[in-house]
């Protein structure tokens, strides 16, 4: 079953149209809407609830001042760091202040949303407006505070260091200097988020569902913030529809103020957000801007550099920097530059907060890098895969120690990978020797075309840990559960593919449970590519703490050495003698000494029954042992583990009207062993999607007001079918040498380079240099008229003109 | 403080529409729109709502066999119109959820299960009721079809793909199954 | 995003639906297709007291092809028009506009009235009436009237239905015979709305180009024409000087700058598309009208 493209198990429940996602749930349950700040910062003179509450239909409205004990604090700080300085967080409901359009301001509770969100209507807030920040260049400029604590408006300011960078630049035979611009988009997913609340007056607890990617942080987080046992709360992510990132923050206000207003009202209280409440109040990301200084000798070999950057964190902070520090180490992707500096300022603007997008800062970080390299390359006049093979860290190297602390705290050393082997292919995938004729040809059809590279490396299956647990029951069903959750990964299917394989039973006896605290309670959660690598070896571990009960009490049961014995299809049998078998069902009754048969199976493990080899002298549970047959283990990584990737794209730019076409989309994976290629490949799909969406659609775009101009799918263009280019994978495997199945991580993979890709092969079609992203035609419309007036420089490589053709590099011969 | 005078609950109205081969009446205020009225009223939950606004797709269901948004409709319009929504698709449903259950597939459902052509399924009835209908107008399109076919749902998870593949392998399994018929 | 609340009414015909008009028009939508209605409704951008639902009106579907022009009745959904045989072989530029309009599964409900009473700027269908020499019929319990469209359309989103007042049909005159349609816009996304939209008719008699007429989508506040004829007529259909025409449709239309696209870019993409459709246009008019086949998209 491992590395099988196996049909995934949830599908066929899905496709009948019987998923259950939040808002399937809790079809009798109170609507709850929020009346959100319609400015960017404001002070909060006055809130009137007398027209709101006289609806029908209205059960209450709550705002800052009706919260208690600890929901009335701040929400938590979720990642501290000593870099960051001045933090800050919001309040579940506004008190006093809102800092960006979308903040909830007052929860109004009622028989259906369409009456809450009348009600919501009726609110009448009376705000003092504040002046705003927004962008970079303002937050940088300081004039205005988007909060008093943080002089300057920074939140943050770190700086790595590996060597001198700024001698070994100095020194260097060439240097440049670059600035770089990326914009914001989000992860966007196609179900909001949604909180659904049960409280038990009976038991005094609470049974919490959420669109969440983390089920054990939401019930350690309500729990706190209700002042509740944490036994007596219990948390489950259901069906999600799509995560990314964005439902890995917790808790929302709403996720805290749902459960706490079902216990207020002894009443079942659900929320789901709508889409304009997702574009202003979730999170956002990709913003920053970038200055890069590198020193290289003849053959492009990065000596030094020197990167500064400013990472736009929205109004608040409670992901921490996270996003900027992946940035400043994931930067360096596969390369080993000789000395290295990274500085970066996280800055507050009064616009919705910034958390990890899928990527989670490797985009950004190789944007740096990969737009460096390719300007090494035009500078010498060099091939670009050349300059970037220069500099690779070799097979040799590995385990390779950048001298850096990674995103989890830990040494940021890299455990394997073969980027030449993976540059190969994709200069084999994608024709990069054939190009220069290919693009001859096109010219000569008045067409304008280029080809871009990008490589990255990812590291994935980041701590603390997960856990597995297996249950076997008498009728020989596994159950199988792990704490993290799913957003359509296929965790049901791949998990159930490991334990089949480890327990030797069929797969359709394997029953996973993801994101649900009453079945396993010790988790982290679904992000960073981590799932596989995480829960995929803790439920090996755990698989194989079950088999070795199992082989043994079967041995028992048998009279053999366990060592003689396999499982084949839930049959436990003598190797080579499948006439002496016992079922593992049978297996699972006999691991329970039972007083009373419930069924006639359970009859084998009662006292008087039995094989009659029974040693009376021992107890029924022997020491140390415990009843039935279960497993649970845990995976604990000493550090992450590294996957990596290489990406090139052709694209087309129309000469008239600049309108940019993707004709061939390549991609190169190394994600080390693959439980199911089949789902591998559709993580990278989608991660390439994602990509070309913020490569040439995706931008938030603010006015100087503060107010999100594009918060609808109208205005916020996320690529359709029509958008996305036929996308070609080749992959490589160098196993992870860190976890027991030699897994990595696959899930961000595909939307790590492409912007980067992308702004190269648009660059080698025109001539002249893409330093911002994402980019309209409009936009590379307008740069062609600055180049033509001499504001940007030619590439060295020579300009591209609609009717001519004036290029200095050598044509290939075609092979 | 204004005043306001108190207004009444809000009127319902008795909805009657042929849902998936079945009458199926229910109260709603006229502003109810299709979608809700399905999910809520209802409990037919396998309709997805993504935006309200028109643009994603995951609300598409059949009105008349034809395919259209059910966030852009009222129930109350819909009366008196056959709708068929992805619990409709399949010829017979036995079982319950969460894998214990068997499944009758329709062509369309079944060449997304063999294609990976759904991830998190939060689209996917939007595009398995588009593409049912899509196939009975167009039953062997080329690749460039399926995709202009698919080019109005958003899809986040699969990056298309595969819904392109599974949009194709639909109308293969349809000549198969009418071959066998 | 839920709609507020309205009162509802369900008429059963014509007259029925004026008699409400009458008497709520001033706080009253009329509801046909809801594809651009309905948003605004979720949003809360509109909150009508009142929606006059005329779907159940029987008689509002037809789609008549008389010699001078085709007619729709207010129902006719934009599928309906796209597909109907005859009002595509003597009216072609209705499909080749109609293939624009959102996305199929939007053209399923929207109707193609409904679209011109909303007289969105960036309306496919808007351009087109006005380009055809249509108008639109309008009704009201005082009378019926029918309104040119160079006088129905009054703004960005303003027509010159009065609050009482409802379209009942629209009609799109034909092209004399050697006449070629083409269209096309510039969108970003399939789909989207057009960033800039042409449509143009260009009649050849006698193997030279006698007239030349546009329209456009997205770029002017209200749909009107522009008559290229006296820079055009004359010429073959092969050679007509398409950068001159261009040119005077630059010049000619009026573009915001947006998000999207600034009006400087929206701008040379109405040059870039004006001499697109107008060679296509040429090229077809030679065909004659009957045997128009090419529907095809921007």
């Amino acid at each position: 079953m491992f590395g099988a493209p196996v049909q995934r198990r949830e599908d066929p429940r899905l496709v009948t149209g019987n998923g259950r996602y939040l808002d399937d749930l809790g079809q009798d349950a109170l609507a709850a809407a929020f009346v959100r700040s319609p400015y960017a910062h404001a002070r909060i003179l006055d809130i009137d609830v007398t027209d709101a509450i006289e609806i029908p239909g209205v059960i209450a409205i709550y705002t800052y001042e009706d919260l208690d004990a600890k929901t009335a604090e701040r929400l938590p700080l979720l990642i501290p760091h000593p870099d960051l300085t001045n933090p800050m967080t919001g309040y579940c409901l506004a008190r006093e202040v809102v800092k960006h359009v979308g903040e909830a301001v007052v929860m109004v509770v009622a028989t259906d949303r369409y009456v809450a969100e009348d009600a919501c209507e009726r609110v009448k807030v009376d705000y003092e407006q504040l002046p705003v920040v927004v962008g970079l260049e303002k937050s940088r400029a300081a004039e205005v505070l988007v909060h008093a604590e943080a002089p300057g408006n920074v939140a943050a300011h770190m700086v790595q260091e590996v060597g001198d960078a700024a001698a070994a630049i100095a020194t260097a035979p060439h240097r440049l200097s670059l600035s770089l611009q990326i914009e914001r988009s989000a992860s966007m997913p196609m179900e909001g988020r949604g909180v659904y609340a049960r409280w038990d007056g009976d038991e005094q607890s609470i049974r919490l569902y959420s669109s969440t990617q983390t089920s054990t942080g939401v019930r350690a987080a309500v729990a706190a913030k209700l002042g509740m046992p944490l036994a007596k709360v219990e948390c489950i992510a259901p069906d999600v529809g799509g995560g990314f990132g964005v439902k890995i923050v917790h808790p929302w206000p709403e996720e805290v103020l749902i459960p706490w207003a079902a216990r207020r009202l002894d009443a079942e209280v659900k929320w789901v957000e709508d889409r304009r409440e997702h574009f202003i109040s979730s999170a956002h990301e990709r913003a920053q801007l970038q200055d890069v200084e590198v020193g290289f000798d003849d053959a492009g070999r990065v000596l030094g550099l020197s990167v500064k950057f400013w990472h736009d964190n929205g109004a608040y902070t409670p992901y921490g920097i996270i996003t900027p520090i992946i940035t400043s180490t994931q930067l360096l992707g596969p390369y080993k530059p000789g000395a290295y500096r990274c500085e970066f300022f996280s800055m507050y603007t009064t616009t919705v907060m910034v958390t990890p997008y899928r990527g989670a800062g490797r985009p950004q970080g190789v944007f740096a890098m990969e737009r460096t390299m390719d300007a090494i390359a035009d500078y010498l006049g060099l091939d670009r895969t050349d300059v970037r093979s220069a500099n690779f860290i070799q097979v040799e190297d590995m385990p390779y120690d950048h001298g850096l602390l990674f995103q989890d705290g830990r040494p940021l050393i890299y455990d394997s990978g073969d980027f030449p082997a993976s540059l190969a292919k994709l200069k084999a995938l994608v024709g990069w020797d054939d190009f220069a004729a290919y693009r001859t040809q096109a010219e000569a059809q008045g067409r304008r075309v280029g080809l871009g590279i990008g490589c990255y490396v990812e590291g994935t299956g980041v701590g603390p840990y997960e856990g597995g647990h297996i249950q076997i029951e008498t009728t020989g069903r596994v159950n199988v559960s792990t704490g993290l959750t799913s957003q359509g990964q296929g965790h049901q299917t791949v998990f159930a593919q490991i334990v089949a394989d480890e327990l030797g039973v069929p797969i359709d006896d394997v029953f996973v449970t993801t994101g649900d605290t009453r079945r396993f309670g010790y988790a982290v959660g679904t992000f960073a590519s981590r799932a596989a690598v995480m829960s995929g070896n803790a439920i090996a571990l755990a698989a194989r703490n079950v088999r070795e009960k199992a082989l043994r009490i079967a041995g028992e049961a048998l009279e053999v050495d366990p060592g003689d014995l396999e499982i084949v299809e839930g049959i436990v049998r003598v190797k080579g003698d499948s006439e002496s078998s016992i079922a593992l069902a049978t297996v699972a009754v006999l691991s329970n000494p039972l007083r009373y048969a419930f069924d006639e199976s359970a009859k084998a493990a009662t006292q008087f029954v039995g094989s009659g080899n029974t040693d009376l002298s021992k107890p029924p549970v022997a020491e140390g042992e415990e009843p039935g047959l279960e497993g649970k283990d845990f995976y604990s990584p000493p550090r992450a583990t590294f996957a990596n990737g290489m990406h090139a794209a052709i694209v087309e730019t129309d000469p008239q009207t600049a309108e940019i076409t993707i004709l061939r989309y390549c991609v190169v994976h190394d994600c080390g062993r693959m439980i199911n290629p089949m789902i591998v490949e559709g993580q990278v799909h989608g991660g390439v999607a994602q990509g070309v969406g913020g490569a040439l659609y995706e931008r938030m775009v603010y006015d100087d007001a503060g107010q999100l101009l594009n918060a609808s799918f109208m205005d916020f263009l996320m690529p359709y079918a029509s958008e996305v280019p036929h996308i070609e994978t080749d992959h490589l495997e160098t196993p992870s040498p860190l976890n027991p199945l030699g897994i990595k991580g696959a899930g961000e993979a595909g939307c790590i380079p492409v912007s980067a890709v992308i702004a190269g092969a648009i660059e080698d079609a025109e001539g002249f240099p893409i330093t911002s992203m994402p980019i309209s035609p409009d936009e590379l419309w307008d740069l062609r008229r600055q180049h033509a007036e001499g504001l940007i420089p030619d590439l060295r490589r020579g300009s591209r003109s609609v009717a001519t053709t004036t290029r200095t590099t050598q044509t290939t011969p075609i092979a | 403080m204004s005043q306001t005078t108190r207004t009444n609950a809000e009127p319902l109205v008795e909805i009657t529409l042929r849902v998936n081969g079945v009458m199926r009446t229910a109260a709603a205020p006229a502003r109810r729109l299709l979608s809700d009225f399905l999910r809520h009223e209802l409990r037919l939950t396998g309709t997805h709502v993504g935006c309200e606004h028109g643009v994603c797709g995951a609300c598409t269901v059949l009105v008349d066999g034809m395919p259209m948004r059910s966030c852009l409709m009222f129930a109350v319009t819909a009366q008196d119109h056959e709708i068929t929504t992805v619990e409709g698709l399949a010829p017979a449903v036995e079982g319950t959820g969460n894998g214990t259950g068997t499944y009758t597939m329709s062509p369309v459902q079944q060449a997304f299960i063999e294609c990976h052509g759904l991830q998190c399924g939060f689209c996917t009835p939007g595009f398995l009721t588009t593409i049912t209908a899509y196939l009975q107008e167009n039953p062997e399109p080329t690749e460039t079809e399926a995709r202009e076919a698919i080019s109005g749902n958003l899809c986040r998870c699969t990056g298309y793909q595969n819904i392109v593949k599974s949009v194709l392998r639909a109308a293969e399994i349809n000549r198969e199954r009418g071959a066998s018929a | 995003m839920k709609p507020s609340t309205f009162v509802h009414h369900a008429p059963g015909s014509v007259d029925e639906a004026l008699a409400v008009l009458a008497e709520f028009g001033h706080d009253a939508k009329v509801l046909a297709g809801g594809q651009s209605l309905i948003p605004i409704l979720n949003m809360r951008l509109a909150a009508p007291g009142h929606l006059v639902d005329i779907n159940r009106i029987d008689g509002l579907d037809t789609i008549e092809v008389t010699a001078d022009a085709v007619h729709i009745g207010a129902l006719v959904r934009h599928a309906q028009l796209e597909r109907h045989v005859g009002a595509f072989t003597h009216l072609p530029l209705l499909r080749q506009a109609l293939l624009n309009v959102a996305h199929p599964v939007i053209r399923n409900r929207g109707t193609t009235v409904g679209s011109i009473a909303h007289a969105d700027p960036s309306g496919e269908m808007p351009a087109v009436l006005a380009l055809t020499s249509g108008y639109v019929d309008v009704a009201s319990s005082r009378g019926t009237r029918t309104v040119a469209a160079g006088d129905f359309f009054l703004g960005p989103l303003e027509s010159a239905l009065a609050e009482d007042e409802m379209a009942t049909g629209a009609s799109f005159g034909r092209f004399p015979a050697g006449t070629g349609t083409a269209f096309a816009e510039s969108t970003r996304r399939h789909g989207d709305y057009a960033l800039a939209g042409v449509a143009t008719a260009v009649t050849v008699t006698d193997g030279l180009i006698t007239s030349a007429r546009a329209s456009f989508v997205s770029v002017t506040p209200m749909p009107d024409v522009l008559d290229l004829s006296d820079v055009l007529a004359g010429s073959a259909p092969e050679d007509g000087d398409w950068a001159k025409a261009a040119e005077l449709a630059r010049e000619h239309v009026d573009p915001d700058t947006d998000i999207h696209a600034s009006a400087a870019y929206r701008r040379m993409l109405v040059g870039v598309l004006t001499a697109r459709v107008l060679a296509e246009a040429a090229s077809s008019a030679t065909v004659s009208d009957a045997t128009n086949a090419n529907a095809t998209r921007a």
